[in-house]
């Protein structure tokens, strides 16, 4: 790997980066080098795999529009990540003169390309973007979503009406609270009905949402929130437009309108996107949209969906093996992160069935399908019940508990005053009967758990937790058990670190260098990355014994490196922390070469919450670090081994069959089942912007130590969620204290209600903000 | 004090034309991306004399 890449006077790491910059200066867009220090990807490899894209019927599914002259399409392109890509990718018009037009999306990294297709094929295009060194991620999942993305809510535009109405009828409405004389009375008249004019877009169009849920929660003999609230709308809208009609009074448009506007703003904050990441992935957003699969000696590209038993397909490097397999032909090193997180590539020997998911990396293989997609060892478990259900086994939240006691008090309320006055006044009794089901409006507790959740997750997003959405908040403070995955959870990726327990000198070094880095054994991988670019030396004899070690003849010395029973001729005793390579050289016993584990920080800390928390440990290890584990897991019957995804699903099963909350963290496509049937399942991640497995919410694994610390507070953002009920109940209780003897004039509504949003919106930032400050979160 | 009437008018006409403005740049998705184009701006467009080099 000495070669040198050089143009001009620039040196360049690959052969692929030269190439990069050779395109890129022919079409003199070398600023695309000015803006920073490393734009793009390293480009050290090089093979061409994207004959799919000529099958028209996977083109039809990629591109968003066609017409016989251009052609529209999306790209996910997950590398984009400085100007300089910004920089570049909207000036691949000057590459190639077919491309007419392309625009980046930088939070979701997407590119927007309007091309000419009979000038340039897709092909090319991807091609084009892959030679750059922007290769775009096309997967199964992509087409699907696509099709779902289409249902759009227009929250927005709601509360830019709901806004503008409340402004203007705000304005109208001063005159009557300030008092108007008596020679100007036309203008109290002409402001009522201009304030009710004003009102009909707020109730028709941006507060109509509340009806419709209202309705349909009705319907499902359901009382939430919305239910009261559409109420509150409609008794507000009906006694203003009687009130401005009769003369008889002034309405409440402005409190109406500023009702609707406050709610659809604790709606908007709710709802919290990240562009970049996405809680929706199963196995179709990794794996390839086509495979190349040989008929009558030829090679060619079908879709995933027609590949079928008895297929013989070719894998490339770096291609994912998208069903189980037997490796036919070629050497096999497989990257299995994405399914276990072991980091490590496993090599196969032919014959031997390969499962799905794996990468592979190194020279083309050929394999044939035992099982179609859908049925591998590892998707099968996306035929699972918990994948087809509906979330509805979730728990409860805070607000849907309590408004429905509170939607029955204050029909009870209301009806009791009505009741109380209509025999002896009517009037007083219809209007004391609306006064109480608007001041009761359960605006700020409404309110009450948006914005509280909203400052919870950004406190979370600060420190690299991303949750789906503000419900989970709730999930995580209910949570008594955690379940851990082994590999890639709570050991980190590139785990073990290599410690030589000898002292070698630099001659032996480079003859252990020289047999290992003949071996495709990951520990004897693991050993030639240790020792580095030594210089090799020719190996005159060579046998590797599976599972022992390797026995070598090197520059005239023999060298025996394993297992201690092949070195040293006796088994090693059991006590030993980690995994031990031994070295001998010339029968004389040099020490051996260590292999710790590594586990993530503060996987004490995590220990230490026991037993308030149930903690527990699931992997499809073998148990060899059985003794290393009872450290953090105390009882050693909660360490299950040899667990299949399948396994893991059925274990959360049992756990919550017997009443306890369930939070599920891990990181690869074996953990998803029990992700997903858990009450919680948080998928880690050492760069968010990699996969992980569809889950709740995401946790970056630098922030793991902080788990803990996450889970108080949590519970404390519940806290605050309760006392700002109380807040808003206490408001409830003064406005009502008015309001059942019929006389709220509008003066003292159109007050009550924005001071109690104001302090609510207030109290649960600030108090959200100390609670994360007193957990050391901000 | 009838001017109030037509002050009036003209305030809520002028509204309706911001908050027209509003709906027009929403559902021609010029609020789809707030970042790019602040990254955007700061790119130079290139000197064509200095790229000929």
């Amino acid at each position: 790997m000495t070669e040198q890449y050089a143009v001009e006077d620039k040196q360049f790491c690959c052969h692929g980066c030269q190439t990069v910059y050779q395109v890129l200066s022919e079409n003199k867009l070398c600023s695309y080098y000015n803006y920073n220090v490393h734009p793009g990807a390293t480009r050290s490899r090089i093979d061409k795999r994207f004959d799919y894209l000529n099958e028209p019927s996977i083109v039809s599914e990629l591109i968003d529009y066609k017409d016989d002259r251009v052609t529209i399409v999306t790209f996910y392109i997950p590398h984009i990540h400085c100007s300089s890509c910004l920089w570049l990718l909207e000036q691949l018009n000057r590459i190639n003169p077919a491309i007419h037009y392309c625009r980046v999306d930088f939070l979701k990294k997407q590119l927007n390309i309007r091309f000419d297709h009979q000038k340039l094929s897709l092909q090319q295009l991807v091609e084009l973007l892959y030679d750059i060194g922007y290769e775009p991620l096309i997967s199964l999942q992509d087409i699907i979503k696509k099709q779902n993305s289409a249902v759009k809510d227009n929250l927005v535009s709601k509360i830019a009406v709901a806004g503008f109405c409340f402004g203007n009828v705000m304005l109208l409405s001063f005159p009557e609270y300030f008092g108007i004389t008596s020679y100007e009375h036309s203008f109290k008249y002409f402001f009522g009905i201009l304030n009710v004019l004003i009102c009909i877009p707020v109730v028709l169009y941006s507060g109509w949402g509340y009806f419709v849920s209202a309705w349909q929660n009705l319907r499902n003999r359901v009382l939430n929130i919305d239910f009261p609230l559409a109420l509150g709308i409609a008794v507000l809208f009906i006694r203003s437009v009687t009130e401005v009609l009769t003369r008889s009074g002034a309405g409440f448009a402005d409190t109406l309108c500023g009702l609707v506007f406050f709610l659809l703003v604790g709606k908007f904050v709710q709802k919290k996107t990240y562009h970049h990441i996405s809680f929706e992935r199963d196995y179709r957003s990794f794996f390839p949209v086509a495979v190349h699969i040989l008929d009558n000696g030829m090679e060619k590209p079908i879709p995933l969906s027609q590949l079928h038993i008895h297929h013989r397909m070719v894998i490339r490097h770096n291609e994912i093996i998208p069903a189980d397999a037997i490796l036919l032909k070629g050497n096999a090193l497989v990257d299995f992160s994405f399914v276990t997180g072991e980091a490590v590539p496993v090599s196969k020997t032919l014959g031997e069935i390969i499962y799905a998911g794996g990468r592979q990396t190194g020279e083309a293989i050929e394999l044939e399908v035992v099982k179609p997609v859908s049925q591998s060892y590892l998707t099968q478990l996306w035929n699972n019940e918990a994948f087809i259900r509906k979330q509805d086994n979730r728990m409860q939240t805070f607000n849907e508990k309590v408004s429905k006691y509170f939607t029955i008090v204050l029909l009870l309320i209301a009806f009791s005053s009505l009741f109380f006055w209509l025999p002896t006044d009517y009037k007083r009794g219809f209007a004391a009967f609306t006064a109480v089901l608007i001041v009761a409006c359960p605006c700020a507790l409404a309110l009450s758990t948006p914005f509280t959740m909203s400052a919870a997750l950004s406190v979370f997003d600060r420190n690299l937790f991303y949750l789906k959405n503000t419900a989970v908040v709730e999930q995580l403070a209910s949570i008594d058990t955690i379940v851990f995955d082994k590999t890639g959870t709570i050991t980190t990726g590139d785990n073990s670190c290599v410690k030589i327990e000898a002292s070698l000198t630099e001659g032996q070094k480079q003859l252990v260098y020289s047999v290992c880095i003949n071996s495709i054994h990951p520990l004897c991988r693991m050993i030639y990355h240790y020792l580095g670019g030594i210089e090799r030396l020719p190996v005159s004899k060579y046998s590797e014994i599976p599972g022992k070690g390797i026995l070598a003849t090197v520059d005239k010395h023999q060298l025996r490196i394993g297992s201690s029973k092949l070195v040293l001729g006796y088994p090693e005793e059991k006590a030993a922390y980690s995994t031990n390579v031994h070295l001998l050289i010339d029968e004389v016993y040099q020490g051996y070469f260590a292999f710790e584990h590594h586990y993530r920080e503060g996987m004490d800390k995590i220990s230490a919450l026991e037993p308030s928390l149930n903690l527990h440990l699931l992997s499809g290890d073998q148990d060899h670090e059985r003794l290393e584990l009872v450290k953090f897991f105390k009882d050693p019957t909660r360490l299950h081994f040899n667990q299949s995804p399948q396994d893991k699903l059925e274990f959360i099963e049992s756990l919550q069959g017997s009443g306890y909350k369930v939070m599920m963290i891990g990181d690869g496509l074996n953990d998803s089942g029990a992700l997903k049937q858990s009450d919680l399942g948080v998928a880690i991640t050492d760069n968010v912007n990699n996969f992980s497995p569809g889950s709740d919410a995401i946790l970056d694994g630098r922030s793991f130590n902080k788990l803990p610390a996450f889970l108080r507070f949590s519970k404390d953002t519940v806290k605050i969620i309760h006392f700002s009920f109380l807040i808003s109940l206490t408001y409830n209780l003064i406005g009502l204290s008015y309001a059942v003897t019929g006389n709220l004039s509008p003066l003292i509504a159109a007050i009550l209600m924005p001071v109690s949003t104001v302090t609510i919106i207030s109290f649960t930032s600030i108090a959200t903000h100390l609670a994360a400050k007193q957990r050391k979160l901000l | 004090m009838s001017i109030i009437y037509f002050l009036i008018g003209c305030s809520l006409l002028l509204a309706i034309c911001f908050l027209a403005a509003f709906f027009w740049a929403q559902r021609t998705g010029q609020n789809e991306d707030l970042h790019t184009p602040s990254m955007r701006i700061l790119l130079d467009d290139e000197d064509e004399n200095d790229a000929e080099k």
